[in-house]
């Protein structure tokens, strides 16, 4: 059973709570995100969308008194119980903030793949390469790929960030506001992105701009803090139908209000 | 409008004020260096600039003036608490910045700020009481104790606490998005610290080696209490050439200080040659250290 249900499912949280030392940010969660689809994650700030991004790759092990309870399934695997690092090469992260290292374009997208045991310099030529060709940032750098990463735009080191999330072949990549910092431009450049990469990738997406949500996602999962500001999911389902006819009437009061 | 004025007046001044305070420390380097070296030109006169630094006899008796023994002994003491010190501080830096829960870093911390502030008198007896007979017990004729190897231990725990400071602050100041983005990568806490961690604070931490060198090259009373002082040129005292730390020898700032007290005449004026030397010697640390920051920043 448990199998079926993962079958079209990538990533999933059963009674999912998250605390902050006693401060409980996250209360009950059950949430399915579909295989090569894009989840979009809304809501007011606050509400724990980036607590539960951060949780499906475990980046909230580094912060010191977090602690949980339920589980969350990648592929039906419990995660708590995966390596952390084999955890973390098949679910990927792009952050808010451009974060490039202070390395060449190359050994940026380089990265992960020599940390995971890719050596030989054509090797890792060939992966650049697809990399930043599927990132779509190939053409603007193929001649300077030895320049720093931190000299590109901001919507460059973004595709830079994202060539290199994928350089290592993750199964799902999360993106806390990936295009928040950057200008219309780019950020469209980013949502084009997205369409092409769901075909290889499940895509869970943070976003405060409904036009993206709306525009890029197949589902829409919207968040509300309770009375004791613990985050809750209000609902999940295909964003067409989240954005037209919601189930709940604060989802529609949360929209209607950013539509204005 | 008028207190426009008086704003923009206040500014003015401060800035005269800040100007003149920097160029202050300007004018003072100025002068110690113009003093030493209007003290200095006899020797260099009479004894020739190339003779000094090329001759490794010094007697004063004699009057020969030769300080390239002194040079060797501080480079090869310097370097030997380098090689000593070095991966200490850095490991400690890392360790208090990284790895280390609050508690731990809250005994290590003031620690090392206290050794920081022992005087180095005091770091002298330690080395003599403790580690000349340590190191006596090392097997190789003519080893006394006394020696480079001393001396470099003691220098490298002198140093540790600037360089262990300055690099803690370089990694610290680290963006935290570096380290986040190679966790996400599926980067160990080590490949992150030795892969990206590290690199990015490699300007800080050059920096601070080259602090660390300035003082190990400067010091002078633990040094004059544990190196042995005899004027030789450092060599191996075994087949092993590492045995060349067994070695005794003095420092440029060790020669100064012995001798200053009854010196007069040109062995006086040679003992301000020496300052020299030291500081011009110190003056290439720094501009290498310079050279070698910007580098580590453009790559
Ligand atoms: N490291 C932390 N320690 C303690 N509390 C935290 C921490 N990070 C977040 N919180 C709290 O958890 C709650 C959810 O935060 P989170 O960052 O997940 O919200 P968000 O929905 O992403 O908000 P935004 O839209 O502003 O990014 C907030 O009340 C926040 O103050
Ligand atoms: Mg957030």
């Amino acid at each position: 059973m448990e199998a079926e249900r993962a079958e079209k499912t990538r990533m999933m949280t059963e009674d999912y709570s998250l605390f902050y030392g006693d401060f409980k940010a996250l209360n009950n969660i059950n949430i399915k995100i579909p295989t090569n689809k894009i989840t979009a994650f809304i809501g007011p700030s606050g509400c724990g969308k980036s607590t539960l991004l951060r949780s499906f790759n475990r980046m909230n092990d580094l912060i010191p008194g977090v602690t949980t309870a339920g589980t969350i399934f990648l592929d039906g695997r419990n995660v708590a119980r995966e390596d952390v690092v084999e955890l973390r090469k098949k679910v990927g992260m792009v952050f808010q903030r451009p974060n490039p290292f202070p390395k060449s374009i190359f050994d940026n997208v380089a990265y992960g793949p020599r940390l995971h045991g890719t050596k030989n310099r054509s090797d890792l030529a060939v992966i650049v390469e697809k990399s930043l060709k599927r990132a779509a940032l190939w053409e603007e750098v193929k001649d300077d790929l030895h320049k720093s990463g931190m000299s590109l735009s901001g919507g460059q080191q973004q595709r830079l960030c994202i060539a290199r999330a994928i350089a290592i072949e993750p199964e799902v990549i999360l993106m806390d506001e990936p295009a928040s910092a950057l200008d219309p431009v780019a950020t469209l450049k980013i949502e084009e992105l997205m369409n092409v990469l769901k075909r290889n990738y499940t895509i869970a997406i943070v976003t405060h701009n409904m036009q993206q949500a709306g525009r890029v996602s197949d589902y829409t999962a919207f968040m509300l803090t309770d009375e004791k500001r613990a985050g809750n999911l209000i609902e999940l389902g295909p964003t067409k139908q989240i954005f037209t006819t919601p189930s709940d009437s604060r989802t529609e009061d949360y929209i209607s209000g950013r539509f204005g | 409008m008028t207190s426009g004025t008086r704003r923009t007046g206040i500014e003015k001044a401060m800035k005269t004020v800040l100007l003149i305070s920097a160029l202050a420390s300007v004018l003072i380097v100025l002068l110690i260096f113009i003093f030493t070296m209007k003290e200095a030109t006899p020797a260099f006169r009479e004894i020739g600039v190339w003779k000094m630094l090329s001759d490794t006899t010094w007697r004063p008796g004699n009057d020969q003036f030769g300080i390239l023994a002194m040079i060797a002994g501080s480079g090869l003491v310097t370097l030997g608490a380098v090689l000593i010190g070095v991966p200490l501080a850095l490991g400690t830096a890392v360790f208090l910045s990284e790895i280390a829960p609050c508690w731990i870093a809250g005994i290590v911390r003031p620690s090392i700020e206290l050794l920081a502030g022992i005087p180095s008198v005091v770091y002298g007896l330690f080395g003599m009481v403790v580690l000349v007979p340590l190191v006596r017990t090392i097997p190789a004729p003519g080893n006394a104790g006394y020696g480079l190897l001393a001396a470099s231990i003691v220098l490298a725990v002198m140093i540790l606490p600037t360089i262990a400071n300055i690099s803690e602050f370089a990694i610290r100041s680290v963006p935290k998005g570096y380290k986040e983005g190679s966790l996400a990568l599926g980067a160990t806490k080590w490949e992150t610290i030795s892969r990206v961690i590290i690199p990015a604070a490699k300007p800080g931490i050059i920096s601070a080696v080259v602090l660390g060198l300035g003082r190990a090259l400067g010091e002078t009373i633990a040094m004059i209490m544990v190196i042995g002082n005899s004027v030789i040129l450092p060599t191996a005292i075994t087949d092993n050439p590492l045995s060349i730390f067994l070695s005794r020898a003095r420092t440029l700032t060790g020669n100064i200080a012995v001798e200053i007290s009854y010196a007069t005449g040109i062995h006086e004026s040679a003992l301000f040659a020496t300052g020299v030397v030291l500081f011009i010697l110190i003056m290439l640390v720094n501009g290498s250290a310079r050279f070698l920051m910007k580098m580590g920043v453009k790559s």
